[in-house]
Formats: C-alpha cells, sequence, structure tokens
C-alpha cells in the first residue's frame, strides 16, 4: 500500500506496545482506519461497534490485505440458498481474494497454514491513557498543589486557570501480545 | 460477438470486476490498466520494473465485422502510442490484429512493424479455429517479415466451448482449463508445419501455464514416432520445433505442493531457457515479482534468466529502451 493511504502515526503509551491510534470518532461504525503503528501498517476495523485490528500485509503475497473488501463467509443450507453469515468481519485480499477472518486473524483457505497477524485493540478514556504516558505516571506529592516545591515560596502573582478534563474514548491496539497458536 | 461483447460473457470472478485487483481502480476514475500516472506508482516504480509490455485484451481480435475488428485494433494501437509508449519509456506495446482475418491483421502488423515501440504481435488464445490453420498464416509471414514475435495469451471467446467436451458452469473452471486451450493451439502450430513454414518464428505463451509442457513434448514426441506418415512435412521431432519456437510466461505460477519439485520441473525440457516473468497486472491473479517464485533452491542465475535474458532472447533489442526518433 503507497506510504499516502496511511492515514496517521499511532502514539505509544505506557510499555511501548499499546499505541492510540485514534478517537472513537475516527473510525464510525463500518469504516476502518490503516495506522502505522511502532513501524508496522495496521488496520482497524469498526465493525458494529467492535474493533478488530490485522497487519496490513497477505501473508500470502504481501498484498495491502486492509485496502480490500469486507464480506462475510457465504452459507448456503440448500441448493439456490445462500445467506451471508457474519457480515463485515471478513476482509478479503485486493490482489488475489484470500479471505480472513477480523476476529482470529484465520485463513479459511489454508487453515493450517496461513493466517494474517492480529492485535487486541481496546477502547479506553482518556484519563487513563495520560496516566499511562511514560513519564507521567500522575501528578507526584511535590506537583499537587496547594504544596509547592520545597523551599520555594508562593509569589503574589496568579495566573487565571481553567478545568481541563479529558473525556474522549480513545482505540488502543496493543502490538505486544502473543500471536495466537 | 454482439458488439464489443461476447455472449459467453466477460471474466468476472467473485467480487473483481473486470478480472482485476481490487486495488487497481484509478482513483482518478476510468478503469483499472488505464491510468498512466496510478499506473507508475502501483506497478512500474512499486517493483523497480525496467521493462513492461502492453497486452491490451479488448476484445479486438474477436469481433465477428472484419472492418470494425480491424478498426478497433487499429485504435487501441494508436492510443497505445499516445497514450502509453510515447509519456513513458518503460513501457512497451504488442501489435493488436483482427486475429480471424489473416490479410487485415498483417495489413496492420505491416503499418507498425517498423515501430520500435512495439515488441510482439498479440493473439489471443481462443480463436475461431486452431491456430495452425492455413487462414493464420498471413500473421506469421507478416511476423517474420518484420521479425516480430507473436504473444498468445490467455483469453478470447471463439464460440467454441473451452473444454473439448462442453461449456462450463463455472469462472474457475475457465481460469483452470485455459491451460486445455493453450495445449491444443501448440499441438496445432507443431503439426500443422507452421514452424517449418517459418523457421525463424519465435511464439510465446502468455499465461497459460508452463507445467504441462514436458508431458506434452513427451506425448507429441511418442506419437510422432507411429504417426509421422501422416505429417510429412515435418523435419524434426515435435519437441525440438518448441525447444526452437516456443517461450511461456510466468503467471500463473505452478504451485507444487512441495516447493523443491519446482525446481525439478525446471530442469525438464527447457523451461529454465523459455520462461518470461509475467506479472499479469491489473489483474486480480496478479504475481509480485518478489513473492511469486516458490520458497525453494532455484537453479543459479535462474532469476536472472527469468526476468531478464529469456525476454531479451525472445524479444530482441527491441526491448532495450530507445529514444523515439
Amino acid at each position: 500500500m503507497a506510504a499516502s493511504q496511511v492515514s496517521n502515526v499511532a502514539l505509544g503509551v505506557d510499555d511501548g506496545t499499546r499505541f492510540v491510534v485514534g478517537t472513537v470518532d475516527d473510525i464510525p461504525p463500518g469504516s476502518r482506519k490503516v495506522i502505522l503503528v511502532n513501524g508496522r501498517e495496521i488496520g482497524v476495523f469498526n465493525v458494529n461497534g467492535e474493533y478488530f485490528a490485522v497487519l496490513n500485509r497477505c501473508p500470502h503475497q504481501g498484498g495491502p490485505l486492509c485496502s480490500g473488501r469486507q464480506t462475510g463467509f457465504l452459507v448456503a443450507p440448500l441448493p439456490g440458498e445462500y445467506q451471508l453469515s457474519r457480515p463485515g468481519e471478513v476482509i478479503r485480499c485486493p490482489w488475489h481474494g484470500w479471505e480472513f477472518d477480523l476476529r482470529t486473524g484465520q485463513s479459511w483457505c489454508e487453515p493450517s497454514k496461513v493466517r494474517v497477524r492480529r492485535y487486541d485493540v481496546s477502547v479506553e478514556s482518556g484519563e487513563t491513557l495520560v496516566a499511562a504516558v511514560p513519564g507521567e505516571d500522575g501528578p507526584t506529592e511535590a506537583e499537587t498543589d496547594p504544596l509547592a516545591p520545597p523551599g520555594l515560596v508562593k509569589g503574589p502573582y496568579k495566573a487565571e486557570t481553567f478545568p481541563v478534563s479529558i473525556e474522549q474514548q480513545y482505540i488502543v491496539v496493543d502490538v505486544g501480545g502473543r500471536r495466537p497458536s | 460477438m454482439l458488439g464489443r461483447w461476447s455472449y459467453s460473457g466477460t471474466n468476472y470472478p467473485k467480487e473483481s470486476p473486470n478480472a482485476a485487483r481490487v486495488d487497481s481502480w484509478p482513483p482518478a476514475g476510468g478503469p483499472p490498466g488505464s491510468n498512466l500516472p496510478f499506473l507508475r506508482e502501483q506497478l512500474l516504480d512499486e517493483w523497480g520494473i525496467d521493462i513492461a509490455i502492453n497486452n491490451p485484451l479488448f476484445h479486438s481480435a474477436v469481433q465477428r465485422h472484419p472492418h470494425y475488428t480491424a478498426a478497433l485494433a487499429r485504435a487501441i494501437n494508436e492510443w497505445q502510442i499516445g497514450e502509453w509508449t510515447d509519456p513513458e519509456p518503460r513501457i512497451k506495446a504488442s501489435i493488436c490484429v483482427p486475429q480471424e482475418e489473416g490479410d487485415l491483421a498483417a495489413a496492420e502488423i505491416d503499418r507498425l512493424g517498423d515501430d520500435p515501440n512495439f515488441v510482439q504481435i498479440l493473439l489471443v488464445i481462443r480463436g475461431a479455429e486452431p491456430l495452425g490453420r492455413r487462414r493464420y498464416w498471413p500473421i506469421y509471414e507478416a511476423a517474420v517479415r518484420h521479425n516480430l514475435p507473436i504473444g498468445i495469451h490467455f483469453g478470447g471467446q471463439g464460440g467454441n466451448p473451452l473444454t473439448g467436451t462442453g461449456w462450463p458452469s463455472y469462472y474457475i473452471e475457465d481460469h483452470t482449463g485455459m491451460a486445455q486451450s493453450f495445449q491444443g493451439q501448440l499441438t496445432s502450430l507443431i503439426f500443422e508445419g507452421v514452424f517449418e513454414q517459418f523457421p525463424t518464428l519465435r511464439v510465446c505463451l502468455i499465461e497459460g501455464g508452463f507445467a504441462w509442457l514436458p508431458t506434452l513434448m513427451w506425448r507429441m514426441d511418442a506419437a510422432y514416432k507411429r504417426l509421422h506418415e501422416e505429417v510429412p512435412h515435418l523435419k524434426k521431432l515435435p519437441s525440438e520445433y518448441i525447444r526452437d519456437h516456443i517461450w511461456l510466461s510466468t503467471q500463473p505460477m505452478e504451485e507444487p505442493f512441495k516447493p523443491h519439485q519446482f525446481t525439478q520441473l525446471l530442469r525438464h525440457g527447457t523451461l529454465a531457457d523459455r520462461l518470461i516473468f509475467a506479472t499479469d497486472y491489473p489483474h486480480w491473479d496478479f504475481d509480485a515479482p518478489d513473492q511469486a517464485l516458490p520458497k525453494t533452491k532455484l537453479p543459479e542465475e535462474f532469476e536472472q534468466k527469468l526476468f531478464f535474458q529469456n525476454a531479451l532472447d525472445f524479444y530482441g533489442e527491441r526491448l532495450l529502451p530507445r529514444v523515439r526518433g
């Protein structure tokens, strides 16, 4: 996939395996976004409010998997009767049409050999994430007003302040999980 | 063949309109393979391709009306010059011809045969009759006259069923069964004496597979020993004509269950010296140059032959970049 189609670079939080890929508003139900996460292109999909993330590289021949079509499994209980099962939960590579289950990364073409790398996705509040940013492990005792740094005396001037809260919900991809067997 | 499309339908595999890669539709609009800047980005630059050859498969070759099919072929050839080979020196063109009209096809070859931007004459594998028959010989005469090789590509709906036993039901049968057409056409070219008549003619079978070639050579030679009196115009074993005149493209790459069997295959016949790499871009069965070969130890120098030398042997110096005069 051309770099221009990768929409963003994810921001790392805490131990270096979890990355914020956007807010829930960035990827509404039925949409997807390919994001550069720790050097890897990962596609994040919102399927009816559930989030799935897979590597943007088809394990067959390296095609840009996440720009393929989303579909489901076709089942035919009787000849001439067709039903689409789990619509939207299957991604089909744009090159050769190989299909992978977004939920598990499983291929149903050659299930014993081929699966795409999948990642855990969670939705977390901004407050949780700010607490998890490296080097900002929450306010220290010295920073907590009214306790000024020791030895300093409060001056006469004080700027006007405003309360700030982080209420947005963020989508977090975890690239550190073990590959499912 | 009513209008532009044939009654047997267009190539429409599951979820792949125009048989194209889903990501090959140019963002600016138009069908796959119609936009030069997008093709540069997605194919030539992406894979570092020095020379690519256009094989326009628009149904110019197989229309029923002789002058209509000739006009379509001529229009496509002019379009290739104006839109592709003039602005992009990495692209070479194939001469599209009205395949079923030998004299009109030869006239189009004569019109363009000395233009260095054209490197081969393009036929489709499924025409109206076996390609060894004399109605097609004016095409081969013109090819030899201009020292142009012939590429015979997957495709065409000449009116006959794909298989020798009738029409199949599914696209997957069409896609798999086309190898039968290639074998039938190669058999026809050999036994009807085309290569005896045109000893300098070179033919490349494009997108027909290649693993079947060694066994076909064995079978033809064995039959020739018993039945040669029927074809006294042949002076050599059928396999010798194949060795001297036939090249093949990869894509579809043969993918044996055990990768090392691919190497065994190359050692049969002349395949290592005759295979030319093809991507089939923008079609859905595209082969990525760095991914398509089976993951196994291949004969030394094979990749150099596959990606360069075999094509140069087949197309000759026309293949090399050249400034238009």
